[in-house]
């Protein structure tokens, strides 16, 4: 072994090339019941044996988060009472979130409504959903939840909910190329907000910026409904060469089960279930953090060994270990080859020597694979893994099936106990499904009846700037630079357009500029007035901020975030809103590829929105022609600027009605998703053709919005004649009608251009033009001059959340530049440390989602990280 | 002419500046930590990332490196060397610059479009340059506050020694302004923004970054033979 100056001098990287590491503790002598979480009593674990001859011994089973004819389902299955390390794993891969026991009937309906011929190379049940975009190349992309621990510790929550969807792409046999994280978070000026938003921003730039992966997107939304139920959904994306797409199955009877990367430890335990409250006893239970703890460098020596071993053809199954750790990786990776597996638990690498079995195998300890390989290529694959600096230990071997041709059997033992002996399929694909009950929320008929539609409106020129300066100003509308420029956006050189932009745009391939655009789009509030129809609003959305970009939508993931699936009302929902989205897509040719399901997000009895986030690929040709929002710098008479699609007064869930009146009521827009079809097909042709410079799409704050994003971007300004389509100015300026989009066509390219809409059947109006004054102005109503905009727009989040006066500074504006000896104002230090406190004390219904915990199960909530101080001129440390 | 980019555990950027140095004319070698043969490289870019994911100290290990004791050797016989980022902090680290990065100033990770004043377009990474010519390049970083005793950074002013400074906004709080600096023989340059994410149209603000790869194949085919690469060819 050569010594490389990483493993000499690092000490925190130590390659372990030895396939038979032995055990870091001796046997176990007088091991105590403190030791240990569950039943595994003195003297040493509960084994196989043991279970038949106690077969009458009480179990945990309901701590755990089995309910009796789960558990009675077990002991038929086992035809004995499953040991404490068996019951562990049932409860963790039957739990609502490895399972999916509430959600399977209703998420059929993206198998059986998919779309045909599509790109699609591997769809749901996989790591991720793998689409084809030329002939040699593919990409994989989903989004998941990382809600719960995002909660309870916001920094390492929302960082390992970054790590955990990487590993998915990586799975794949994908080099991850990017991420994006969808929001969402309580009031902004809530107290509690400002210890978690910057918790969660911090964390997700602390992992994804030293993984080395550019961040072109997301969204962030403050709303009262996730008060205490933050939604951090984060998205990846990968490319892979076609041939180099990987598989789960632990094929090959003989071939060796390799764990790579970091070593286990006591962290994230329970994370999927309910594991870490349930003891016998109170008293000698062991509290330990049960939110994982990320190490993004060792991901990132994670990814690179992995590529090297599939490039080099060394792999001949991978699984990543994320929720459920090794009890997931093992039972899928059997299940799936229907072979069996034999494995030794005392040669996982241990972070502490005295866990017990039953914790390695539900430990949720980050940045391991799990890796089938052939005995001839284990020196190969252990070498690779040392040249990066990566442990990899063999601790495994697949097994044949059983004689008669059913599946194997997963046997592993613990320092020659045999402490599990069950058939594998049975944790991973024969869990148990409830069709839950489903009812309509007994208020909605009251909140479809209470429309915005007739709240009083801006009816002046003055009115209707304020107006206008106020909603840009408002938290969801506001610039998110405070948020974005905590994230690396260059890294990889291939980021073509990503925040502010309506979809991220990356180059796939230099050589032909293929690539591809996403968004990821959702809206609560609309989907509380209709899931149904909130879902497809969605997918319209982010379909749309694909489209405009001259992208062809091709692809679709989802992150279902819902309150309880217990609550027949919130189950109605997700129903409705499934629905909506497989019936959606079904309509615009785009399956849905992978996702994730959230339940649980409510406290007390309070379910938040239901708020599924859609997010869409769509594919370019050449990334050249991508379209970007921002107004470009005038030619001499500016360029036209066309509307497209038709507005009706649609003000019902819209962000007028939420920021000046708090009104939530009536039915949200209407969308047609033929008129979205059109529009897309309409912009790609345009984008080839060279016809628009700029587009944008309509959604939240409506026309308005969208001409204070496009002029600000890149500060030039507009001259603007409101139609006479029978709307008021209002209306035409708020409206959040869907299929609409805002583009800038240079003169010349109008004729041509509104020819095209006319083909495509796509309402095109002339609205104005772009101008070299920096004012935007609605004619006969008002005049905003850019700097005057830009001072609402940029300075909502600085002023929440720290910076303020730095951004004052920046622009030069001495009026406004705080005296640098002055104490920053506001001083969030303390008030920081108060919140936290307050959120640790906030009830909350013990979520189980993605890798989540329940808030009970967590001893403490950890200070926030030191975020807040943001003076000028202070001291450099 | 080929420049040589180092790749650490947790190096980022690395692929990147390979990718600038080749849109500039230079053929590029992938150069390896643990490696200490240079390959005969007419220069060397320390590229940004995370190397070592900052255990201890931003670039503290990675200074430790095979690669990096034939690089200092080199570099003092005269090797062009460009330390982006956390290549800047590797060369502080390494005692081939003076001074140190700290964390930013506002604690915040901080990712823009920067505008910085070139000071000095004596050194084989700025010669393309014109004196006080202003370039917009990203910055992207967590600890790039420079920070250096009021000596150092007199002697560095006085000599000439500091070759970029961030204008319209400073955006890590670093000590007058400080975004690059060099040695005293002007081979080595250390600079905190990231002119390797500004060489093409497509995905950077500018193309102003390409001028510190084409000072240095420039200043290589000013150069007499063999007065570069301190022994290593």
């Amino acid at each position: 072994m050569t010594t490389q100056p990483d493993t000499a001098t690092s000490g925190a990287v130590t390659p372990s090339a030895t396939p038979n590491q032995s055990p870091a503790a001796g046997k176990p002598t007088g091991f105590a019941a403190t030791d240990v979480l569950v039943n595994e009593f003195d003297g040493g674990p509960d084994t196989v044996q043991r279970a038949l001859s106690t077969g009458d011994e009480l179990q945990p089973h309901t701590d755990l988060g089995l309910k009796d004819d789960e558990y009675d389902r077990i002991r038929q299955i086992l035809g004995r009472r499953p040991t404490a390390s068996e019951l562990a794993m049932y409860s963790i891969m039957w739990s609502e979130h490895c399972s999916y026991k509430s959600s399977k009937v209703h998420l059929r309906q993206f198998g059986d409504k998919a779309p045909t011929g599509t790109r699609m190379l591997a769809g749901i049940g996989e790591n991720a959903g793998v689409v084809q975009i030329s002939d040699e190349l593919a990409v994989t992309f989903k989004v998941e939840s990382h809600n719960h621990p995002s909660f309870v510790e916001p920094y390492q929550g929302a960082a390992t909910g970054v790590g955990g969807i990487v590993r998915d792409i990586l799975a794949m046999g994908a080099r991850p190329i990017a991420v994006m994280d969808p929001l969402r978070f309580g009031a902004a000026d809530h107290p509690d907000t400002a210890r978690v938003l910057p918790g969660v921003v911090a964390g997700i730039g602390g992992y994804g910026n030293c993984l080395g992966l550019p961040n072109i997107g997301g969204e962030i939304v403050f709303d009262p409904t996730y008060q205490g139920n933050p939604l951090v959904n984060a998205l990846s994306i990968g490319v892979l060469p076609v041939e180099r797409l990987q598989h789960k199955e632990a094929a090959g009877v003989g071939n060796v089960v390799v764990l790579l990367g970091a070593r286990t430890g006591r962290d994230g335990i329970g994370g999927v279930s309910v594991l870490a409250s349930a003891t016998f006893d109170e008293g000698a239970e062991q509290r330990r953090p049960s939110v994982q703890v990320g190490d993004p460098f060792m991901e990132k020596l994670l990814i690179e060994s992995c590529l090297e071993l599939y490039d080099a053809g060394l792999v001949a199954g991978i699984q990543d270990l994320g929720g459920a750790g090794l009890t997931c990786a093992l039972t899928e990776t059997a299940a799936a080859a229907g072979t069996g597996m034999r494995v030794w638990l005392e040669r996982v690498p241990l972070r502490e020597a005295s866990m017990s079995p039953t914790e390695i195998l539900a430990s949720e300890s980050q940045e391991r694979m799990l890796l089938i390989v052939t005995p001839e290529n284990l020196a190969a694959v252990l070498g690779v893994a040392e040249k990066w600096g990566v442990w990899a230990t063999a601790i495994g071997e697949v097994t044949p099936a059983e004689q008669d041709g059913s599946p194997g059997r997963l046997v592993i033992s613990w320092n020659d106990h045999i402490v599990v002996d069950v058939p594998p399929g049975s944790l991973a694909d024969d869990g148990p499904v409830y069709a839950r009950p489903i009812r309509e929320p007994a208020d909605l008929i009251l909140l479809q009846a209470d429309k915005a539609e007739t709240l009083p409106r801006p009816t002046t020129g003055d009115e209707l700037r304020e107006t206008v300066l106020r909603m840009s100003a408002s938290p969801n509308l506001c610039d998110k630079t405070w948020v974005t420029e905590q994230y690396d956006r260059y890294v990889l050189g291939n980021t073509i357009l990503a925040q502010p932009e309506d979809s991220g745009v990356l180059r796939i391939d230099e050589r032909t500029g293929l690539g591809v655009a996403l968004s990821v789009d959702g809206n609560g509030r609309y989907a509380r007035l209709d899931p149904y129809e909130g879902a497809r609003l969605a997918l319209a959305e982010a379909y749309r901020n694909v489209a405009v970009t001259g992208a062809e939508p091709v692809a679709v993931t989802d992150c279902l975030n819902f309150g309880s699936p217990e609550d027949p009302a919130v189950m109605w929902q997700f129903a409705e809103a499934v629905r909506g989205l497989a019936d959606g897509c079904q309509q615009l040719g785009t399956p849905v590829t992978g996702g994730n399901v959230s339940f649980y997000n409510q406290t007390g009895a309070a379910a938040i929105h239901p708020t599924p986030v859609v997010g869409v690929l769509g594919v370019f040709d050449d990334v050249a022609r991508r379209i970007p929002m921002g107004f470009p710098a005038p030619s001499a008479e500016g360029d036209l600027l066309f509307l497209l699609g038709d507005t009706a007064c649609e003000l019902s869930g819209s962000e007028w009605a939420w920021v000046t009146h708090g009104h939530l009521g009536g039915r949200p827009p209407k969308v047609d998703l033929e008129n979205e079809r059109r529009l897309a097909q309409l912009m790609a042709r345009a984008s080839q053709a060279g016809h628009v410079s700029a587009a944008h799409d309509l959604s939240d704050g409506g026309l308005s919005q969208v001409l204070v994003e496009s002029c600000l971007r890149r500060n030039v300004g507009a001259r603007i004649t409101l139609p006479a389509d029978g709307n008021s100015a209002f209306v035409q300026l708020f409206s959040e009608s869907a299929g609409r989009a805002l583009v800038a066509v240079p003169r010349g390219h109008d004729k041509a251009f509104a020819g095209l809409a006319a083909e495509f059947g796509v309402p095109c109006t002339p609205i104005g033009s772009t101008s070299a004054e920096p004012v935007l102005e609605v004619r006969d109503q008002f005049t905003l001059p850019l700097d005057e905009a830009r001072e609402a727009y940029e300075g909502t989040l600085p002023r929440l959340f720290g910076g303020a006066a730095e951004l004052a500074n920046r622009h030069g504006d001495p009026e406004h530049a705080a005296d640098p000896t002055a104490p920053a104002s506001p001083d969030r230090g303390a008030e920081v440390l108060i919140t936290a406190a307050a959120g640790a004390a906030m009830e909350s219904a013990a979520p189980i989602e993605a890798d989540g915990i329940p808030a009970a199960a967590v001893a403490e909530v950890k200070e926030p990280s030191p975020a807040e101080d943001d003076r000028p001129g202070g001291s450099a440390d | 002419m080929r420049i040589g980019v180092v790749t650490f555990p947790g190096s980022l950027d690395d692929g990147d500046a390979a990718r600038a140095a080749r849109i500039a004319g230079a053929d590029v070698v992938r150069l390896w930590h643990g490696d200490s043969d240079l390959h005969g490289v007419d220069a060397v870019v320390l590229p940004g990332g995370f190397s070592y994911g900052d255990a201890l100290r931003c670039g503290a290990i990675a200074r430790f490196a095979p690669a990096m004791d034939s690089i200092i050797d080199a570099a003092r016989g005269g090797l062009p060397v460009l330390g982006i980022c956390n290549g800047f902090q590797i060369l502080c680290e390494a005692h081939l610059l003076p001074g140190a990065l700290t964390r930013n100033q506002h604690l915040h990770f901080r990712n823009r479009d920067q505008f910085l004043r070139v000071e000095s377009t004596d050194t084989a990474w700025t010669n393309s340059f014109t004196a006080g010519q202003e370039i917009l390049i990203p910055v992207k970083n967590g600890e790039g506050c420079y920070v250096a005793d009021e000596r150092t950074l007199d002697q560095l002013e006085a000599e000439g020694r500091v070759i970029a400074r961030y204008v319209r906004g400073n955006p890590n709080g670093s000590q007058r302004d400080i975004a690059a600096i060099t040695n005293e023989a002007g081979n080595v340059v250390g600079i905190m923004p990231h002119p390797e994410h500004a060489v093409e149209t497509l995905t950077g603000p500018s193309l102003d970054g390409l001028g510190f790869f084409t000072s240095v194949l420039r200043a290589l085919a000013g150069a007499p033979a063999g007065a570069n690469a301190g022994g290593h060819q």
